[in-house]
């Protein structure tokens, strides 16, 4: 309640703040247009931008200890938080420059063009690239090797319960979390874009041939994908995966098989439903109705005909497919259904290690360890929308 | 008005027949399943005769067309069937009256419901707000942080956003409780409190996607002729965008609001296990783990049907939203 009156009390000052100020304003400038104009949500607005930056400031230079020596897990988190912003800044700039005067001409001029969080987004995709391919390389234990210490606190610093050896630490039956973060990138992004690959190949496939051949093939088909999209995807999903691990240990397939397929198929009538939209508008061209009566055949006029025309938007479609593909696995692994635990994946490691949190002020290193779990997942699918909104945006030519 | 009613009542029609269809998609996929219930309740080690018995008690023995229309008719008479737990305890150590799934489900779910009602209470103002105010000052930095965040939120899975809220709002500054032990009879405000860190993770995965969607609609608006009218007036950017943009573009909003309320139903599932609240989605959950087929159609059930309900109400609303609808010429 008194946290709520606070609240109110901080705004209205903000609000009597923004009243003086822009009087202040017409006062100073002999009332020029640009204060005169100015609506009191627009000096709100200013001053409450202000009130924040000072309070950010102040905050972030607050002292790491208190005065029994225990570390203030607030301003310690505040101080990662703004750092890691200004890295992942600078780094996209960085990236952005090295882009504009490295590589061939077009992708210059792309890069150029590119807002800033599209030059992150791509630089993310870029490492975590690096990382799921050469993730054996990279990790320095394997993911489901169990080693000599269990619970090792993060932090590699042997007072306060770490172990050089293991810089993050290990979980509960001794597994290196570094490593298993590293091989996460493998098979959580690895097993998502397979997945998406699937429904894509599934999806176009037949919205294609529904679009080519109409009648009552596409009218079955359309119908169908009516009635599996009336039903929510990750409850669908969830019902699937409890008749599917009632059959995988009767036909000895692992249950991640069965889960790829699934998502696959439950995700492959999104992607119909644009397929058959783009392909619809393509095959009444007049180089369709040429192509047909060369007498070409119905593989020539898809593959060759109407899948050139239509991968600008089916591209996008494959960015933001991939993110809703790799978040259902994710709430999957999450729940305890989906990627099978010897081999290590975010979303499990979110749940195994989700009780550290509750330690964040005695030891806020310990506490980050899910969070980093969970914000590989996050970081990523941010970083695919990012570009994604970059090129529907470049692709719509909308300016403003 | 005879004209939308026509519309209205097709597609409440339509809506009844894809509920039909998707109550037989359902019942098909779990028969799907090999060996059947009764293998199911009773095990590998289970004798043919007791498999029987069993099969004869739940009506296995009948063709599918015949255990459909029996399963749907329960449905419409309120009786869901019996859980396997349950069956598996009587079988196995006696005991008299069955609890039913509906007895199970139907506390869970008022309490899920409680949760969304108090999301949506929460997060359409804000979103509707926000998305009025980036629309507003379109292109400045208010616009383009709020453009940002949002997207990030949209793409962040929810146990992200909800152990995030768990670290700042319960463990660091302990304000509310992580865990929401709702029970019944709590006091009104108590129950509020408890469900407010999971009715915050929704507000958030909800708002950003109302937010944008608000913001799309009255942008598109803005160039129409009436707009520039409205500007040329002399009337402030506020009151052109709060009487002129905001109620044209009320069908598209209302439509993402009822979408998104649809999809607070799958986002539930997930927070709901993370804040350890007693709603549908976490007995969902726990029944998939147990493999409990009975419970587990049920809620599928319920689930695709608010989710089809909300799309319908979407549907209707935005035909009665539209003037040139109500009054056809």
């Amino acid at each position: 309640m008194i946290t709520i009156l606070w609240i109110v009390g901080v705004l209205l000052a903000i609000l009597a703040l923004a009243f003086g100020f822009r009087w202040a304003g017409q006062m100073a400038t002999s009332n020029a247009p640009g204060f005169r104009d100015m609506p009191l949500s627009v000096a709100f607005g200013y001053v409450f931008g202000v009130v924040l930056l000072i309070w950010a400031v102040r905050f972030y230079f607050q002292p790491l200890m208190n005065e029994q020596g225990v570390p203030v897990a607030s301003v310690i988190f505040f101080r990662w938080a703004i750092q890691g912003l200004i890295i992942a800044m600078i780094a996209a700039f960085a990236f952005k420059q090295f882009g504009k005067f490295v590589g061939t001409e077009w992708s210059k001029k792309l890069f150029r063009s590119m807002p800033l969080t599209a030059a992150f987004g791509i630089l993310v995709i870029i490492i975590y690239a690096i990382f799921a391919i050469f993730a054996g390389a990279i990790a320095p234990y394997g993911q489901a090797e169990i080693l000599g210490a269990a619970n090792v606190l993060p932090g590699g610093d042997v007072a306060t319960g770490g172990n050089p050896d293991y810089p993050l630490g290990t979980d509960n039956i001794g597994r290196d979390i570094l490593s298993r973060l590293i091989y996460g990138a493998q098979n959580t992004v690895g097993i998502a874009f397979i997945t998406t690959l699937l429904a894509f190949v599934i999806g176009v496939t037949l919205g294609f041939l529904a679009a080519t051949l109409g009648g009552w093939l596409d009218q079955l088909l359309s119908r169908g994908v009516d009635v599996l999209m009336a039903i929510p995807s990750l409850i669908f999903a969830l019902l699937l995966m409890t008749i599917a691990s009632v059959w995988a240990p009767r036909i000895g397939i692992p249950l991640t098989y069965f889960m790829v397929v699934i998502i696959a198929v439950i995700d492959s009538t999104r992607v119909y439903r644009l397929a058959r939209a783009v392909a619809l508008n393509i095959v009444v061209m007049d180089y369709i109705e040429a192509a047909k009566l060369r007498g070409e055949g119905l593989a020539y006029l898809v593959f060759r005909e109407i899948l050139p025309n239509a991968t600008a938007p089916l591209l996008a479609e494959f960015g933001l497919r991939f993110c809703f593909v790799f978040l259902t696995i994710a709430a999957l692994s999450f729940l305890g259904v989906g990627i099978q635990p010897p081999l290590s994946d975010w979303g499990t490691m979110v749940k195994d290690l989700a009780p550290f949190i509750n330690f964040a002020q005695f030891a806020p290193l310990a506490a980050v360890t899910p969070l980093l779990a969970a914000g590989a997942i996050a970081l990523l699918t941010v970083a695919v929308n990012f570009v994604v909104d970059w090129m529907l945006h470049k692709s719509s030519g909308l300016k403003e | 008005m005879g004209n939308v009613l026509t519309i209205v009542v097709q597609r409440l029609l339509l809506g009844l027949l894809t509920l039909l269809v998707v109550s037989i998609v359902i019942f098909l996929a779990v028969n799907a399943l090999p060996g059947d219930f009764a293998e199911a309740i009773l095990g590998q080690g289970a004798t043919p005769d007791a498999i029987a018995t069993i099969r004869r008690d739940l009506g296995l023995d009948q063709p599918l067309v015949v255990r459909y229309f029996s399963w749907l008719s329960g449905i419409l008479r309120g009786d869901l069937g019996i859980s396997f737990a349950q069956l598996n305890f009587r079988t196995n150590l006696g005991g008299a009256g069955d609890v039913g799934v509906i007895d199970q489900i139907a506390p869970r779910l008022s309490n899920t419901l409680f949760l969304a009602l108090v999301t949506a209470m929460i997060a359409v103002p804000i979103a509707v707000a926000l998305g009025v105010l980036a629309a507003l000052f379109r292109n400045s930095v208010f616009d383009r942080v709020a453009n940002i965040t949002t997207l990030s939120s949209i793409s962040s899975p929810e146990f992200f956003m909800a152990y995030v809220l768990i670290l700042f709002l319960a463990v660091l500054n302990p304000i509310l409780p992580s865990l929401s032990n709702i029970y019944d009879g709590m006091p009104f405000a108590e129950r509020i409190e408890k469900s407010l860190l999971p009715a915050l993770t929704l507000t958030l995965v909800v708002t950003a996607h109302m937010m944008r969607m608000t913001r799309a609609a009255i942008i598109n608006l803005l160039a129409s002729p009436y707009i520039e009218m409205a500007r040329l007036k002399g009337m402030s950017p506020m009151r052109v965008i709060v009487k002129h943009a905001l109620p044209n573009a009320l069908a598209p909003i209302i439509n993402v609001i009822a979408l998104n309320l649809a999809y607070l139903i799958t986002g539930v599932v997930v927070v709901e296990v993370v804040f350890v609240y007693p709603g549908i989605g976490q007995l969902f959950v726990d029944s998939v783990k147990i493999r409990d087929i009975p419970v587990v159609q049920a809620c599928c059930l319920i689930f695709a049907a608010a989710y089809i309900l909300l799309n319908l109400t979407a549907d209707i609303l935005s035909i009665l939203s539209n003037p040139r609808l109500r009054h056809p010429k």
